[in-house]
């Protein structure tokens, strides 16, 4: 691990300004902690943000939420807004990483992490995401568990976040705080396809924070949730995910918010299947047919073609359950 | 303030002081920045119970409690924890009295070569606060974070059962 200097936040400001003068926000640590340790990210100075009071979940007027930044993923999991508002993202949460990481890592961390990819993890292999211009190994090498949607000629990386894929389907809203004051971000837009520039994964400006993620209120009542695909039962990353939400009413869906997860390079939202969705009656062709377009422009790659495939059974069974 | 002082060139790492309780012990420790609390534990402090398996929190050997949150000790920065209160495997017991999770770990043989096993009971006792011991099932999907290469799986369950229900 290479030297870095420490510094505390105590508040916004002083967050802000270290962050404005270079430093690097350091909220939970698991991911960038460990990618440290492997002299991927070589941080100079890392900036403490867990004083900053962005801990807090928020109902907000009817019924969406606002989760803090700095919310621990256990406690998001367990929070009962949370549970009985948006099931999907408390089981999404709950089916990342382990026990111990979801006491670590926040909400804002968790849309931050970056890629799994080994040859982005591996400092000898070429990856343009972590050194421009060097080419990208995993294109032509060990692809299994890449990316068929969103990819490039420069990139076929995953995003690894479960609780992303939920945000993605509910079209939720990054709350950011900078030098030069608050906006917010679509979470579409959040989050950046590679591209050319693969080493640009949010549309974060320099010394920008996040301080929550937002869920807008959706039409009750609401039936959600997240259904992961995985070579092991727990403790894995997803090959294949999807986040549904759907409202039904008067025996036909009037609402449909889909995404999946581990197939693209960013979350993805599959408009396709909504729209297949809307208006319909449930039943197993219904499901079996919108899933159908779940992998809708999909480039699979040498080793994951069985993607495509695995795209459209989950999509179909999240519904239908 | 800021408390770290700059990086002196190439050569000096940076340092700080930190205060934090380990086991019901205050202690005030300078530190390399670069210092992960499993290393503080095992290097500096000699508390070598906490394993280190994989030093990248996939194995789970390292878990401790962190304000009684159980953690990852290897990917926490000792740096960080300032007026934390840190609890190891050897600050379970109560003098010679085991904690009832040790003790149900003897009772249900759940180790072979041990070296997870301090990991196992600090998450054990986490899944226990945590009250993620409805079932067998859901004691297996809330200790996934603890890897047992000698497959101890099923008797590390029946020892979280036992701790967690008395039975």
């Amino acid at each position: 691990m290479h030297p870095f200097s420490y510094t505390r936040a105590a508040n916004t400001r002083q967050a802000l300004d270290a962050g404005r003068a270079g430093g690097r926000y350091i909220a939970g640590g698991t991911t960038l902690v460990d990618l440290m340790r492997e002299t991927v990210e070589r941080p100079r100075t890392i900036v403490d943000i867990s004083a900053l009071p962005l801990r807090e979940i928020m109902v907000t007027r009817r019924g969406g939420l606002r989760i803090g930044a700095l919310v621990r993923m256990s406690e998001a999991a367990a929070h009962r807004g949370v549970r009985a508002l948006y099931p999907v993202i408390s089981q999404a949460l709950e089916l990342s990483a382990s026990a111990q990481l979801r006491n670590m890592a926040t909400i804002g961390g968790n849309i931050m992490q970056r890629t799994r990819c080994t040859y982005f993890r591996d400092v000898t292999a070429a990856c343009n995401k972590r050194e421009p211009g060097s080419g990208c190994a995993a294109l032509h090498g060990v692809n299994r568990t890449h990316a068929i949607l969103g990819t490039s000629d420069d990139c076929v990386a995953t995003h690894p976040s479960d609780a992303a894929v939920a945000f993605t389907a509910l079209e939720a809203t990054v709350h950011l705080l900078g030098p030069d004051g608050e906006r917010t971000v679509p979470f579409a837009d959040f989050l950046l396809r590679p591209g050319s520039t693969p080493n640009r994964e949010q549309a974060l400006r320099k010394g920008e924070l996040i301080t929550s993620v937002e869920i807008p209120a959706l039409p009750r009542p609401l039936q959600s949730g997240y259904l992961k695909v995985r070579d092991r039962q727990s403790y894995e990353f997803a090959l294949t995910s999807a986040a549904v939400a759907l409202h039904i009413r008067g025996g036909v869906i009037h609402e449909a918010k889909v995404a999946a997860g581990g197939v693209g390079t960013v979350p993805w939202k599959l408009p396709a299947v909504e729209r297949e969705l809307i208006g319909q009656r449930p039943s197993n062709v219904l499901w079996t047919k919108a899933a159908e377009r779940a992998a809708d422009g999909a480039r699979p790659l040498r080793h994951n073609r069985f993607k495509v495939e695995l795209l459209n059974g989950p999509s179909s069974a999240n519904c239908a359950s | 303030m800021f408390g770290a002082g700059p990086a002196d060139a190439a050569q000096a790492s940076p340092s700080s002081r930190v205060t934090l309780t380990i086991n019901g012990e205050r202690r005030t420790i300078t530190v390399d920045n670069r210092t992960s609390l499993l290393d503080l534990l095992r290097e500096h402090l000699g508390l070598t119970g906490s394993k280190k398996g994989c030093n990248a929190g996939a194995c789970g050997a390292c878990t401790v409690l962190v304000d009684g949150r159980r953690v990852n000790s290897c990917l926490t920065l000792a740096v960080r924890l300032d007026g934390a209160e840190v609890t190891t495997i050897e600050g379970l017991a109560k003098g010679e009295r085991l904690h009832p999770l040790q003790q149900a770990f003897i009772d249900h043989d759940a180790f072979q070569c041990g070296y997870c096993t301090s990991g196992q009971i600090m998450s054990g006792v986490g899944c226990i606060d945590e009250g993620h011991t409805g079932s067998p099932e859901e004691i297996r999907e809330f200790m996934s974070g603890n890897i047992c290469r000698c497959g101890a799986y099923v008797n590390i369950v029946r020892a979280v059962e036992q701790a967690a229900h008395g039975k």
